[in-house]
């Protein structure tokens, strides 16, 4: 079959590749008719996630058609012609942690938890295409895609919804509401959101779902902001503007009640000096993330407010405002998105017609021209938000 | 050598215990075991994967039982790579799980035999437990050991990184197995 695969940093390739087969008792093969580049693909290709392989097929955001299923899969589970969408987290719906419902930490998928643990402590879940450190597992930027643990994570799609309807339930549209829902929102409520790209776009949207008085859109790409504020949120363009002047001035000088950081590991910064000080660091490796989000939104927080962070860390931060968030009351939320738990209510959002998650693809392309794919995503070219494949 | 492990395993103690009392299934997730064949009702026969140093077999008896709570064992004769072993059930606090706490020793002999045993279990002895430790509990909460594209031999991956690519295996690589 044809695959997207990560060549080396900043390249992906799209080579013939064997087929998937059945490993697992529990695993399905699915027929992949849509998939997306998202974020997370470009910490991988920038090469800010150790652990890659020239190879490995990326792509965590697919769905598709069931063609197979292994032996352990019940038939009122999942069947042969199913239409599914599948959460980019492999969960195995029977440790402590799914019981709990934290997927993205399942105890069970990730075959390589030992080096996993010595890099977070503990171990987190298997994950489709995103490097050995979750497993190792094959991506879904391909034609057909092996799904492990077929009987906990896809979701039936059993309605006339379109593949762009819900093929972000697959990631993005989670994981922008668990940013907003961790928030934990009140009607009167300012959220701010740092990054407006495709999973800030959902953060905000969720955001005005859940309830808030006001959305704010901060990001430097016209185009982006602009897409924020058709979807009704006020644009912050950090090139032009201080960005906690302008938070005081939309807030009444009290500060976002609640800010959520879209953007991850790979900011970038107004201030020259600081930009420098943290590429200089993270190119020697003594420091692994660029947080000058995740900084401002700490200081630009109004004291007791939320920090809910969604953006992808790998490693090590410097300078972090631990006297901003430590005296002023901050609470700090995080996680991989745990999929699984928003994939049904979030489908139902979208057949009530409260989320279109469409409003953010900008390009549809042939698997073929992924790396064009990956590029104009990548350098913001040609006004790109979001890229759908077709395989 | 002394090695110690736990593990938390989502299932109640008699249900973790029976599954290590049965010690014919402790090769499906113990990485240096081949087989483990029940010979009367408390002694049994052990051999050794390929990693472990080829042709090490070892005859071994249950030393303590008590059902639901623990078990030890020893070899017996003039093993090879003499060891004995114990593991603990206890009911964890969320009133769902066991605690599971395994302690094995094993006689490390000199030649070319310790030098295999050695080099199986490296730099970091306790990893290799570790390791084995986490598929036990994969096999019994979710009835066996997962599989990726990177690291598909189960308990023969023994190699964690780099590993083969995260790309599905062709036909041939399939057949061959974890030979590969
Ligand atoms: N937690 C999860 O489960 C999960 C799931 C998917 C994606 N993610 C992560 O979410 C983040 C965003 O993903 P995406 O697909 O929207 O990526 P993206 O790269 O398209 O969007 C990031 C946006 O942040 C903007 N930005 C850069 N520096 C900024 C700054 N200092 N302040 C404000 N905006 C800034 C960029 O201009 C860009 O528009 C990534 O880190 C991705 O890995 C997390
Ligand atoms: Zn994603
Ligand atoms: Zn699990």
């Amino acid at each position: 079959m044809r695959a997207n695969t990560w060549s080396g940093r900043n390249k992906v390739e799209v080579r013939d590749v064997p087929d998937p087969k059945i490993l697992n008792h529990r695993d399905a093969i699915v027929r992949i008719t849509s998939t997306a580049i998202c974020g997370s693909d470009l910490h991988l290709v920038d090469g800010y996630v150790p652990t890659m392989q020239d190879g490995d097929v990326l792509g965590h955001e697919f769905m598709g058609e069931v063609i197979e299923v292994g032996s352990g899969v019940p038939g009122d589970k999942l069947r042969v012609g199913d239409r599914v969408v599948v959460p980019f987290p492999i969960a195995c719906g029977a440790c402590a942690a799914c019981a709990a419902e934290l997927y993205s930490c399942c105890e069970n998928t990730n075959p390589n938890a030992g080096i996993a643990e010595k890099m977070f402590g503990h171990p987190v879940a298997g994950i489709f295409g995103y490097s050995h450190l979750t497993g190792g597992f094959a991506g879904g930027q391909a034609q057909y895609a092996r799904v492990p643990f077929a009987d906990v994570g896809p979701l039936k799609i059993e309605s006339e919804l379109t593949d762009e309807q819900v093929l972000f339930l697959s990631d993005i549209l989670p994981t922008g509401y668990m940013g907003a829902e961790m928030c934990d929102i009140q009607p009167s409520d300012v959220v701010a959101v740092w990054g407006a790209g495709p999973v800030g776009q959902f953060a905000m949207d969720s955001a005005r779902v859940l309830g808030a008085a006001k959305v704010i859109a901060i990001d430097k790409e016209p185009y982006r902001l602009q897409m924020a504020e058709q979807a009704g949120h006020i644009p912050v363009n950090f090139d032009d503007v201080d960005v906690r002047s302008r938070l005081l001035e939309l807030t009444g000088g009290r500060g976002p009640d609640k800010c959520i950081d879209a953007v991850g590991l790979e900011a970038t910064h107004g201030s020259a000096h600081i930009a420098a000080y943290d590429r200089v660091k993270q190119a020697v490796r003594s420091e692994t993330e660029r947080p000058h989000a995740l900084r401002q939104a700490i200081l630009s927080c109004r004291s007791g407010g939320v920090v809910s962070v969604i953006g992808v860390y790998g490693g090590l931060l410097d300078k972090f405002p631990a006297g901003a968030w430590m005296n002023r009351s901050l609470t700090l939320r995080t996680g991989q998105c745990h999929v699984q738990r928003y994939m049904k209510p979030l489908l139902q959002r979208i057949e009530r017609g409260e989320l279109d998650p469409t409003r953010i693809i900008t390009h549809t392309l042939p698997l073929d021209e992924a790396e064009r794919g990956f590029d104009m995503f990548k350098n913001k070219q040609d006004n790109c938000e979001k890229v759908v494949l077709k395989p | 050598m002394d090695l110690t492990a736990t593990t938390t395993v989502r299932k109640p103690a008699s249900e973790v215990y029976a599954f290590w009392r049965d010690l014919e299934n402790l090769p499906t997730f113990m990485a240096h075991l081949e087989e483990v064949r029940a010979a009367g009702d408390r002694t049994s026969h052990w051999s050794a994967a390929a990693p472990f140093g080829k042709d090490v077999e070892w005859d071994a008896e249950i030393t303590e039982e008590t059902p639901g709570e623990r078990i030890a064992w020893r070899s017996t004769g003039d093993a090879d790579v003499p060891n004995a072993g114990t593991v603990s059930f206890v009911p964890a606090p969320d009133g769902a799980s066991t605690e599971v706490y395994v302690s094995l020793v094993y006689e490390i002999p000199g030649g070319s035999l310790g030098k295999a045993v050695a080099k199986y279990f490296g730099e970091e002895p306790h990893q290799q437990l570790d390791d084995d430790l986490r598929r036990f509990k994969q096999v019994l909460e979710t009835g066996e050991v997962v599989r990726s594209d990177g690291a598909p031999w189960g308990k023969r991956a023994r190699k964690e990184f780099p590993q083969r690519p995260a790309q599905p295996l062709s036909d041939a690589e399939l057949a061959k197995g974890a030979q590969a």
